[in-house]
């Protein structure tokens, strides 16, 4: 398609500029405004009144001259050129190398905003990944395809987390694990961070298995949109064309939506709730929806979000939103952290809405279920009877409510806080049992006789 | 006005979903136009001097300033006949299984025009015998049937608005949905010919003869909805919920189980995987009504939440519109909406994209007035032409509200217009009591209907004992109060047992577990009788406190176990076996009472 070049801009303002007098410019075209002596920089036409096209140019408008920049209309949207060589290599938001090594050089290239998957073509997600997490895994189960973010707050250590899920992450029945691959897009992280991810990678060997796109902190803003399509897009490509496995992990959300409300209000859209745009849901969505499993195509897309809750508050917009298009949410909590349990999971908050059809009997065992409903009650329980007991004293509850209380101590303590160790799916669920056998028979109602029968009275009431 | 061929639209604005054309002599609201070289679907939706501003159902990339714009004098419509059934569509009814074979990808592109009915299948005719030439038809007419599906008979029926002379009907025989079966005379003397299907506006309510009040429940299967929140054919309910409080579940659970005949379901930009669950699902579920396959009578909608935002808001339409056509044949349709919040957040970007003034959290002012259209469209009526024929339509729309929070607008003005609202408690969820409706703040208005309508089934003791397991659980509520400050040790052993019934009931009755075989569906008979055992129990036990039996004795006892277990438990179809536990009951009682010397 014919470009067009065109010198002078209208108007600049933030990270906008506007062009008048133009013609032939498509919706949503690629762009690049060349500066003398500076690397162009990077837009996308994002409205057109009549001659007036107004554009968002990704590195900022700072240092631009009114009458002096040449504007280059390329005449289709971007795309990113993709290739399997890709993986094992750091790039920034365009695709373009940050590791010192040539570019990408591909036949083949995709549009960094995708298509809706067509439902009818999705495979529903059932195979389970094991995270080698007690918390996780028996009561939260992560399954291939899934997309889940962690909800965290400032000083958690959900970094800490993403590092051991990625270092243990054994999928169930994964047939020749060289086809797996993780994509890494860093949104506005802290240098610190993007530093902490990188050795995560060096130190678990799977620094070959990589792809990196990183908007840092100090990068621009309207960049930041485009980070998590890139790598998507890569992701896409790996998983639906290629095969593999992949695991997507973005860091974080918020940042994004930082940047997203940046850009509305540049824009001079209409807010909605705490200035966010109305249109963040569908926004958000054209990430998130980007994971799952496709038929005739052997990979998957799993996708792990950071999403650091402003004031740790899970109603804040960035959090409901997510939550509400999401397969669920791993919520990490501060008092738990506080009280040096490691990982501070948030059993009862978090959730995991793909749980239901990755376990059981031909997925992980029989008595996953039922087990995992007993114990999430009784905790719940338990938990009722602690608050009860700041009120009354401990002394002064029953001995019913005592046992429940003191099993919500064992669960947080033996089960949620396991350090940074690796525990198999069946020694999460056999040390389930073993907590359960602490409580009398008649608390436990939601498992059937003949698997109390089985996991507690048939191995001896102490086996912890 | 018809548009003349001279005439050249053309695009001159773009922005968001939206596009402003110019050239036209006249414009109509709500034409369908098709945008740019590709022909993406769109619909004037504002008209202002020789403007028009256009929603464009699919994305906007790459379209021109001077694009061709082309009028095709058409409103936004369905295509309504057999064929609709146990398939489905996209927002603005293309079917999602058609488009996959077509592009041969995975992923859905733009610009596809595709028709919602098969062109080509065959379908067997059977004329409606009373028809003989000559005889004067209307709109509403039933002018023969077609099997849809194994358990659908659909009517065909002479399209609302439509009357003339029978010249000729169709013997028995094989059509393709477009074939002529039938042909009229006209008031005009011009010959029209009618087909299997017909289109029909979708913003344009379908015509009946008179709505009725609501007289019969539409049984869930669901114990607190059919006990306690009861929704009758033709009823209204809306469903608010943070999320993972279950929204999407219970909508399940409502698709799968109702008593209804034919089921729609929206999925209104929710998650692709969500509708992939009931596309994988329902084929393999049996419905308990009839015990053919689920899908049989299921027709979906899915616009999953990134699909074009335009579309969306066409989906509801849509959905309402083939509700409508089944209404029409006399059936009872439950329309589930999933959820009502994207719709109205398409309405406010859309909104924002006209520079409309915003009122309440940036929704447009006319928010209300589109959600009281939309559920005015529900209800049971007598349809239009003969033989006479009821038929309803039941709205079920989920909830989004931001954070959990039940004052924002869209709850705020859904609850103006709904008479049953199920507030999923975020709580409740927490703690997987499910489904996690909050027996406190929900409501239905259909109780005294329900009650007439128990009294004819025979279950005259339903509403006391609605009554009395309510109260039951507003004093516990009361006493949860009392016992967080001193615990419940401290409470009196009468108010220990309303403590410990209420937990019965609410482990053992409210609680239903959508994914075990025998609790997903629970029978009316069997959730009266749990009912029943559950205010023995309790009627039994008050005797024996009252005599000075100690709590613990109570709390001990095996019935309590039991007694919480039983919807698992008892089979569905051998609810005879619950008379045994009545036996427990009275067998413990007795036994508490003779230990401590006296007869209860």
């Amino acid at each position: 398609m014919a470009r067009i070049t065109v010198r002078g801009v209208s108007e600049i303002r933030g990270p906008i500029i506007i062009i008048e007098g133009v013609t032939g410019i498509r919706m949503g075209e690629y762009l690049e405004v060349n500066l003398p002596n500076k690397p162009s920089r990077k837009g996308r036409v994002l409205a057109i009144e009549e001659e007036r096209v107004i554009i968002l140019l990704y590195q900022g408008t700072y240092e631009l001259e009114k009458d002096e920049i040449e504007t280059e209309f390329f005449g289709r949207t971007m795309q990113l050129f993709v290739a399997e060589d890709m993986i094992g290599r750091v790039f920034n938001s365009q695709g373009e190398p940050l590791d010192g090594l040539p570019s990408i050089y591909s036949d083949e290239y995709r549009d960094i905003n995708g298509s809706p998957i067509n439902p009818t073509s999705r495979i529903y997600p059932r195979d389970y990944i094991e995270t080698g997490i007690s918390s996780i895994d028996s009561m939260n189960t992560l399954v291939r395809g899934q997309k889940l973010p962690i909800f965290t707050g400032a000083g958690l250590p959900n970094n800490l987390l993403i590092g051991q899920i990625v270092k243990q992450a054994r999928i169930a029945g994964a047939e020749g694990a060289d086809k797996f691959a993780i994509v890494f897009g860093a949104m506005g992280l802290t240098m610190d961070d993007y530093i902490y991810f990188q050795r995560l990678f060096e130190e678990t060997g799977t620094l070959n298995k990589v792809v990196m796109f990183s908007n840092l902190a100090s990068d621009s803003a309207a960049e930041r949109l485009i980070t998590p399509r890139v790598a998507l897009t890569t992701a896409e490509y790996l998983a639906f064309d290629k095969g593999y496995h992949v695991l997507v992990i973005l860091s974080d959300i918020t940042n994004y939506c930082q940047a997203l409300r940046e850009i509305s209000v540049a824009l001079e859209t209409v807010p909605s709730r705490k200035g966010f745009p109305g249109y963040m849901y569908s926004d958000l969505a054209s990430i998130y929806e980007r994971a799952g499993i496709i038929e005739d195509s052997k990979g998957s897309i799993t996708l792990l979000a950071n999403l650091t809750m402003p004031n740790d508050d899970i109603t804040h917009p960035i959090a409901d939103l997510t939550g509400y298009i999401t397969e669920g949410q791993i919520i990490l909590d501060r008092s738990m952290h506080n009280r040096g349990i490691y990982p501070p999971i948030d059993v009862l908050g978090s959730l995991s809405r793909l749980m239901k059809d990755g376990i059981g009997e031909g997925y992980t065992r029989k008595d996953h279920p039922s087990l995992s409903n007993q114990l999430y009650a009784s905790y719940a329980e338990g938990l009722d009877k602690r608050r009860l007991a700041e009120v009354i004293g401990k002394k002064e509850l029953n001995r019913r409510d005592q046992i429940l209380y003191e099993f919500a101590d064992k669960f947080e303590d033996n089960f949620v806080n396991q350090g940074d160790n690796y525990r198999s799916i069946v020694d999460s669920l056999n040390l389930g049992w073993s907590l359960l056998s602490n409580l009398p028979e008649t608390e436990l109602t939601k498992v059937s006789e003949d698997l109390i029968l089985e996991h507690i009275k048939n191995k001896g009431a102490d086996s912890d | 006005m018809p548009h003349s061929a001279k005439e050249r639209a053309r695009i001159v604005t773009i922005k968001g979903s939206t596009v402003e054309v110019r050239g036209l002599s006249s414009y109509r609201m709500g034409e369908i136009t098709y945008v740019g070289e590709e022909k993406l679907i769109g619909e004037i939706i504002e008209i202002e001097r020789n403007f028009a501003t256009v929603q464009v159902y699919e994305p906007l990339e790459g379209l021109k300033i001077n694009d061709p714009v082309y009028p095709t004098g058409k409103s936004l419509s369905a295509e309504l006949g057999p064929g609709l059934l146990s398939n489905i569509f996209d927002g603005i009814q293309r079917p999602l299984e058609q488009i996959k074979k077509i592009l041969s990808s995975s992923f859905i592109q733009r610009g596809i025009h595709i028709n919602a009915l098969d062109r080509y299948k065959n379908w067997l005719f059977e004329p409606n015998k009373d028809l003989t030439k000559g005889h004067l038809v209307k709109g509403g007419d039933v002018l023969g049937s077609v099997q849809e599906t194994e358990t659908i008979k659909s009517n065909i029926i002479v399209p609302p608005n439509t009357n003339g002379e029978l010249l000729s009907i169709q013997e028995k025989g094989e059509f393709k949905i477009t074939d002529p079966i039938v042909e009229l005379k006209g008031s005009d003397k011009e010959k029209k010919e009618l087909t299997l299907m017909h289109e029909w506006p979708v913003r344009v309510a379908r015509p009946f003869l008179k709505k009725l009040p609501v007289s019969e429940p539409l049984v869930t299967g669901q114990r607190i909805i059919d006990m306690f929140f009861p929704i009758t054919k033709g009823g209204t309910a809306a469903i608010p919920g943070g999320f993972g409080t279950g929204k999407t579940i219970l909508q399940h659970q409502l698709s799968k189980w109702s008593n209804a005949d034919v089921v729609i379901y929206i999925g209104c930009g929710e998650r692709g995987n969500e509708m992939t669950d009931v596309l994988r699902e329902f084929p393999k579920l049996v419905d308990p009504h009839t015990q053919n396959p689920l899908m049989d009578r299921t027709l979906l909608i899915a616009n999953v939440s990134n699909m074009p935002v335009a579309a969306r808001e066409a989906s509801i339409y849509m959905g309402i519109t083939m509700a409508e056509f089944y209404r029409d044949q006399g059936f009872n349709v439950l329309l589930t909406a999933d959820s009502t919040s994207r719709w109205a957040e398409a309405l406010r970007e859309i909104a924002g994209q006209l520079e409309e003034m915003p009122v309440e959290e940036g929704y447009p002012a006319y928010l209300g007035a589109r959600l009281a259209n939309f559920y005015e469209r529900a209800g049971q009526v007598v349809t239009i032409g003969s033989p006479y024929r009821e038929g309803s339509i039941n709205i079920t729309a989920a909830i989004s509200p931001p954070g959990g929070d039940f004052s924002e607008p869209v709850t705020a003005n859904t609850k103006r217009f709904v008479k049953t609202f199920w507030g999923l408690d975020s709580n409740l969820a927490n703690r997987k009591h499910f489904p996690s409706i909050d027996w406190l703040n929900s409501y239905s208005g259909y109780i005294k209907v329900i009650e007439e309508w128990a009294l004819e089934a025979n279950l005259e003791d339903w509403g006391r004992y609605r009554q009395e397991m309510f109260t039951i659980l507003q004093k516990d509520d009361e006493l949860q109060h009392i016992a967080e400050l001193i615990g419940s040790k401290a409470l009196p052993a009468d108010e220990q047992l309303i403590i410990l019934v209420a937990d019965i009931i609410k482990e053992g009755f409210l609680q239903q577990n959508a994914f075990d075989k025998i609790d997903s569906f629970c029978p009316i008979e069997k959730q009266m009788k749990m009912m029943k055992l559950m205010l023995l129990f309790y009627n039994r036990a008050e005797v024996l406190i009252k005599n000075g039996c100690p709590i613990s004795l109570i709390i001990g006892l095996k019935t309590v176990q039991i007694l919480k277990r039983m919807k698992e438990d008892v089979q569905n179809d051998n609810i005879i076996q619950m008379n045994k536990i009545e036996d427990y009951i009275h067998t413990d009682m007795e036994e508490l009472g003779s230990k401590y010397g006296y007869k209860v």
